[in-house]
């Protein structure tokens, strides 16, 4: 019988698995996008799995939400991640740092 | 019969106007309209003081006592411009009136060359109106606005050629001074607020037998005597004003300032005004016996440790100045020994003989081309005979020949002392009976070092500018050979002689006739107020037999005849036997440096006031503007910021990933917290599984 308990474990994995792809990775954008589209499945995973535990639908509605706006994002940062590579000429996240104070 | 409230409004206002038009529109009305206004504004003055002398005495007026103007209020105390009017202000009137014109005069003459004419003629005037405030002023608020107003004319006078840097040492040297007396003053005028309730003369007066027996607690444990604060406080303001020991220091300096000023109001007026305020107060004055003591003690430290200095000095203005502070002490013993007429008296007969000698010295000083020591002088009676002549009646006065005004004022002040069973009166007895010496040398000394002897200047050959008489010494004589003059000296104009001579004639004959009446016939009425106990000067007037009695008594006196020792020995020494002064000045070496030196008030001022403000100004400055302030505050903050933004910066890598790990660490941070604390949403869900 699979619980809650391991649907909610598997969140946490795929969330933790997408911010080790953060931190880990320290070559490319594109790795960043895909962890952050990683972590946004992972909370998908918890609305799915809430939602059938308490038997309310609203929680897969949110799902619904959340890939249109996973899907809109990845497509705008795709197209950022263009742009930059055009500017810059590199995707390397080393490179990227004209932030720093 | 009684004064008219626009006569004394016109008294006062006339030389104001004066002032003001000279002031502000001397470009437009020249040099003559300048002292035209203004010496008729204080012509007007004189001849309305004169008038309202006359009704007082003669014509029976009453005297006049009356607000005309509130200037302003303050809860209870209302300060009003008012005019007290009876025989002591009209004394003053009259003199301050009448030695102001003749100055006025005498500067036409004086100052004929020089560029700040107009200016000159505009704040001697601005004096004339201010002294003539302090003097008919009916409260103690007016008082202080003429004190203050008298001391802010004396400074721009004394810095009057404010190109000269002693000029402005000298002028701000007593402007300080002043201020030091002025403290008191208000002092005194606060504590008569807070016990009497008023600054009405009137009111205060008539509440002052209610000081008795009330204290002020000024230190923990130790209660003064209400009335004797009040009249020490009030006092000092008068020693800063009067110029007495130690506030004495700036009046000699103040010499610096044009010799019609010197006279007017560094000898004749302005410096009396002390005198005159405590003679007004003395209904005050007379309930403390503590408080006279102090003042005649100081007076007679004044009257004969002063007039010693006067002795040595060379410069022929600041011998008068050190007699002037030795005639001010004679004054203010007066004062001490409750013997106010008297001291009125002879502030009035030393305004005359006075004002002589300074416009003399002034005439001297012109024939001389601005040279004022008496080293280069000598012989100079055959040059000048009217200033010769005429400071000889001065001079006459002021040692106290008998006949002259200043034996009777002066005579009367000594006799007066010796009856005294003040505290204190002993030590002054002394002090005023060797100033009579001291007064007898320093003058002869002076007179003879100017106008006898040989001449101990050189003429130079006459050229171009014969006749353009004294040049302008402070501009173009700046840095002449001492003692080397480009023409011969010879008698000063018109306007300078003419007010000498009008003052010797008060200075020779006021005395005889009015010592009988001022003096002892209680001519100020009910003015001034003496304690019955203490009136030495109706004991005084007890063995007076009029005016010509009491000189022929005096031919006899102690006084008289040290006046003659003096003059004997200073006819040998000066004139028979010129070698002899410094002989003399050799044999008595420390004692010369002593008095050289002024007994090192100046010095020691220097030092600790003067050099301690300073350093406390520079401690000040670098320790708490630079250091804590500009270092500390505004520097420091700065400095933390930039420190801790330094510091900060680096966790601002530009990296996404340190970004986002910063922000899972804070989120996991956050829910642990939660979680630890076992109230958070999520805690209760996952736990309740």
């Amino acid at each position: 019988m699979i619980s809650l308990a391991h649907y909610i474990v598997l969140g946490a994995v795929l969330f933790c698995i997408a911010v080790a792809g953060l931190f880990i990775n320290r070559k490319n954008v594109i790795v960043l996008l895909m962890s952050i589209e990683l972590m946004l499945l992972a909370v998908n995973m918890n609305f799915v799995a809430f939602s059938r535990f308490l038997g309310d639908v609203s929680g897969q509605v949110f799902v619904f939400f959340i890939l249109t706006v996973a899907a809109a994002e990845a497509a705008i940062g795709l197209a950022i991640l263009v742009l930059l590579f055009r500017n810059r000429s590199t995707i390397n996240i080393a490179d990227i740092d004209s932030m720093k104070g | 019969m009684s004064l008219s409230t626009s006569i004394l409004l016109t008294i006062a206002l006339a030389p104001l106007a004066g002032c003001l038009l000279a002031g502000f529109l001397g470009k437009f009305i020249g040099r003559a309209g300048a002292h035209g206004a203004t010496i008729l504004g204080v012509g007007i003055s004189c001849a309305l003081s004169f008038y309202v002398l006359y009704q007082l005495t003669l014509g029976g007026a009453e005297a006049y006592n009356q607000n005309i103007y509130t200037w302003f209020q303050i809860g209870n105390l209302n300060a009003s411009v008012g005019f007290l009017v009876d025989r002591l202000t009209a004394m003053m009137l009259v003199v301050v009136s009448f030695v102001s014109l003749l100055v006025h005069l005498y500067t036409i003459g004086y100052m004929a060359d020089d560029d700040g004419y107009t200016r000159f003629f505009s704040y001697i005037s601005l004096f004339t109106f201010s002294m003539f405030m302090l003097v008919m002023s009916n409260n103690f608020v007016q008082l202080f606005f003429g004190w203050e107003a008298v001391g802010l004319v004396s400074y721009l006078l004394i810095g009057f050629w404010y190109k000269r840097p002693t000029a402005i040492f000298a002028n701000l040297k007593a402007f300080l001074v002043n201020r030091v007396g002025d403290f008191g003053f208000l002092l005194g005028i606060a504590a008569v607020l807070y016990f009497l309730h008023t600054l009405d003369y009137a009111t205060a007066f008539g509440a002052a037998p209610g000081l008795l027996g009330r204290t002020l607690q000024i230190t923990a444990g130790t209660q003064w005597d209400a009335a004797t604060v009040i009249c020490i406080c009030l006092f000092v303001g008068a020693m800063g004003k009067s110029a007495q020991v130690p506030l004495h220091v700036w009046l000699p300096d103040s010499m610096e300032g044009p010799t019609p000023i010197s006279a007017l109001i560094h000898a004749a007026t302005m410096v009396t005004a002390g005198i005159f305020m405590v003679a007004r107060m003395s209904p005050l004055f007379e309930m403390s016996s503590t408080a006279l003591s102090f003042v005649l003690v100081i007076g007679a430290t004044t009257a004969l440790f002063t007039g010693l200095i006067g002795i040595v000095q060379n410069d022929i203005k600041r011998v008068i100045a050190y007699s002037t502070l030795s005639q001010l002490g004679y004054m203010t013993v007066a004062l001490g020994v409750s013997m106010y007429a008297g001291a009125v008296f002879h502030l009035m007969t030393h305004a005359f003989f006075k004002a002589l000698l300074f416009l003399g010295a002034g005439s001297v000083i012109i024939a001389m081309h601005h040279e004022q020591d008496m080293r280069y002088m000598g012989g100079l009676r055959k040059y000048m005979p009217i200033t010769w002549i005429t400071m000889w009646i001065g001079s006459l006065a002021l040692v106290a020949v008998p006949f002259t005004s200043g034996f009777y004022s002066k005579d009367a002040i000594i006799e007066a002392v010796g009856l005294s069973h003040r505290w204190g009166a002993h030590y002054a007895y002394f002090c005023v009976m060797a100033g009579a010496l001291v007064t007898g040398l320093y003058t002869f000394r002076q007179m003879y070092l100017t106008f006898h002897g040989e001449e101990r200047f050189t003429v130079l050959a006459q050229h171009g500018h014969g006749g353009h008489g004294h040049d302008d010494a402070h501009a173009d004589h700046g840095h002449h050979e001492p003692g080397v003059l480009a023409h011969a000296p010879k008698e000063s104009p018109w306007v300078v002689t003419v007010p000498l001579v009008l003052l010797a004639i008060p200075s020779l004959l006021v005395g005889f006739f009015s010592a009988g009446p001022v003096l002892f016939g209680n001519w100020f009425g009910s003015a001034i107020h003496v304690d019955p106990a203490d009136n030495v000067l109706g004991e005084l007037g007890q063995d007076f037999h009029g005016s010509l009695a009491m000189a022929l008594h005096g031919f006899t006196q102690l006084p008289f005849l040290l006046v003659l020792v003096a003059f004997v020995s200073c006819t040998y020494i000066y004139v028979f036997n010129p070698a002899m002064a410094g002989k003399i000045k050799r044999a008595l070496n420390p004692l010369w440096v002593v008095l050289d030196r002024k007994y090192w008030f100046d010095t020691v001022y220097f030092a600790v006031f003067a050099q301690g403000s300073v350093k406390l100004g520079r401690l000040l400055w670098q320790a708490g503007d630079k250091a804590a302030i500009d270092d500390v505050m505004v520097n420091g903050s700065v400095k933390l910021v930039h420190r801790i933004a330094t510091s900060v910066r680096r966790l601002q890598s530009g990296y996404l990933y340190h970004y986002a790990f910063a922000m899972i660490l804070g989120l996991i941070l956050l829910l642990g917290g939660y979680w630890l604390m076992g109230s958070g949403h999520m805690g209760s869900v996952l736990a309740g599984q």
